[in-house]
């Protein structure tokens, strides 16, 4: 169907990276949380940028109109950081919308329009009970043949990791053993929502009974206390709390620029050789239900436009909206074959120190999910390992010169994926 | 009249409402589309007619809703008393989402992929549409 191979018109690179900290923040709004990346966007950039140069801004945000009754939210965020009269665009796929607009960000200088664009993404989550914040990601499905009947977004993730063990013999340690993995990242990152390790979880809520001369909880290790359904509740069998990525306000701003301009703003500057970008139907239409298509065809172009190999990619940042997500994510991507992404995991491959670094961020589960904030919160990880300025969380011993990010908007019907070079 | 109906969601919840589970098929192609397409993806033709299903399938992936949108609330669903959600596909193929009945909603780790179900057809209650059921046969 495709005419040609899928490329660039020209080469754009990353020159800086910034995101707000990750959290529940009861008196920041989203253009409090916007300003607050883009402050550390712009001091990230080596050379300086004068914000003023910034043709374009392109605005990745889910639902700020359910979430804070503010529609219509781009104009503002370029009103906020000094921008207008400049275009400003927001970009509306799910969870996937910064993911998306790091790709319209990077067409956009691709094809000639402009020289320095603005990416970013945000969500402001926390304003709403938990019942109305599953409502409104429920919005994300298909309302009218997946929620009516109930379906909820974590159920819907749920079905797959029912698939997934029925197909693959995956039993519900394995998922658990993704977000242990995921927190042990996320301790060390000081941006995460929550920088604490399974391990320390677990043993500061041991303290705190002690305090309160409460009888103390007898869990012998990490596995054990996210098999207690007091400390680890169900929300959706076989998804539990920890199994699940939180309510998140955020933001995150990235700084794209031509090629040619990209070591007039940074010593060190990433460059984007592979954007690809599919969608899927809904959950009850797949053939196979553990694997996502759109995240299949939008990793398919963007290693053909890169010229690289799953095998080639040194860290990724994936989408685990919840721990299952990650093990499908990381077949769909090649790294594994299908059905052994649970293995992985367990075998240590993923974790900082193995083979393949997957979420050295924390990744959603620990970092935090802003559900229009996210792929651009992948990037901001990515700047930061392939610059060796990860602090703590730095992968050890790799030289890291390709990385991958992969964002998937609700259950997969999109996915946006970005491979990053170092050169 | 089956035929007349638009192919749409209307008509598909017209016909929930009169117990029967329709798909749409491409006359061309004879592909099933659940739920109910317009146009058909393999030969992007429009020429579409309802087919009814009869309604027996397997349980394809399920899970068990402790955390509910807030209608399931209203139903009277929560944290101690979870409700069942499953994809179901059908013999004739298609995969349909529905609520599910008739297993255990606090042994969800007892439940089978696989296990045979049948269609039901849920009320909701006077004025709210009916939606997709299936139960354990």
């Amino acid at each position: 169907m495709r005419r040609r191979a899928p490329k660039l018109g020209r080469g754009v690179a990353l020159v800086g990276a910034g995101m707000s900290k990750f959290g529940a923040f009861a008196d920041k709004s989203s253009r409090d949380l916007f300003v607050e990346a883009f402050n550390t966007m712009a001091h990230s950039v080596d050379k300086g940028i004068d914000t003023k140069d910034i043709e374009a801004l392109y605005v990745g945000n889910f639902s700020s109109d359910l979430f804070e009754g503010q529609g219509h939210i781009a104009p503002i965020m370029a009103d906020w950081v000094g921008l207008v009269p400049r275009p400003a665009t927001r970009i509306e796929d799910a969870c996937a919308a910064s993911g998306v607009a790091i790709r319209e960000g990077v067409i956009a200088i691709a094809s000639g329009l402009y020289d320095i664009v603005l990416v970013s993404g945000v969500e402001k989550m926390t304003n709403l009970p938990t019942e109305r914040v599953t409502d409104t990601l429920a919005a994300a499905s298909d309302a009218i043949y997946e929620a009516s009947c109930g379906f909820t977004f974590p159920a819907l993730y749920a079905a797959m990791a029912t698939a997934y063990m029925a197909k693959y013999g995956a039993g519900v340690e394995h998922f658990m053993k993704v977000g242990i993995k995921n927190h042990n990242n996320g301790a060390l990152n000081p941006k995460a929502q929550f920088n604490k390790s399974i391990k320390d979880l677990m043993n500061s809520r041991i303290e705190k009974a002690k305090q309160k001369g409460e009888p103390v909880p007898g869990w012998r290790d990490e596995l054990d206390f996210l098999n207690d359904p007091k400390a680890n509740p169900v929300v959706a069998w076989p998804m539990r709390l920890f199994d699940c990525s939180p309510i998140t306000d955020g933001a995150a701003c990235l700084l794209l620029v031509a090629e040619d301009l990209a070591r007039s703003f940074s010593n060190n500057p990433i460059y984007i050789i592979g954007t690809g970008q599919g969608s899927d139907h809904a959950l009850h239409e797949r053939e196979d239900l553990t694997s996502i298509l759109a995240a299949r065809t939008a990793a398919r172009e963007a290693y053909d436009m890169a010229g690289v190999k799953p095998e080639d990619i040194q860290i990724a940042e994936v989408h685990d909206c919840f721990t299952i997500a990650e093990l499908v994510a990381i077949e769909d991507l090649g790294f594994f074959e299908p059905g052994e992404a649970f293995k992985a995991t367990e075998q240590g491959l993923t974790a900082l120190d193995g083979a393949k670094p997957i979420n050295t961020s924390g990744g959603l589960k620990s970092k935090g999910h802003p559900v229009g904030a996210s792929g651009a919160g992948q990037a901001v990880e990515i700047w930061c390992q392939m610059r060796g300025e990860a602090g703590p969380r730095q992968v050890p011993g790799k030289d890291i010169r390709l990385a991958l990010t992969h964002n998937v908007g609700a259950t997969g019907g999109t996915c946006a994926v970005h491979i990053y070079q170092r050169r | 009249m089956t035929e007349e109906r638009e192919i749409n969601s209307a008509s598909f919840y017209q016909f929930l409402a009169e117990k029967k589970l329709m798909a749409s098929r491409c006359k061309k192609c004879q592909v099933l589309y659940l739920p109910p397409h317009p146009i058909c993806a393999k030969c992007h033709g429009n020429d579409m007619e309802w087919v009814e299903m009869k309604g027996n399938g397997k349980l394809a992936a399920f899970t068990a809703i402790a955390v509910g949108p807030s209608c399931t609330l209203e139903e009277g669903y929560d944290r101690n008393n979870p409700y069942l959600v499953g994809v179901v596909e059908l013999e004739e193929g298609p995969k349909v989402s529905g609520r599910i009945r008739g297993l255990d909603p606090k042994k969800p780790e007892n439940i089978k992929v696989g296990t045979p179900l049948t269609v039901e057809f849920l009320e909701q209650g006077e004025g709210k549409r009916c939606f997709v059921a299936f139960k354990a046969r």
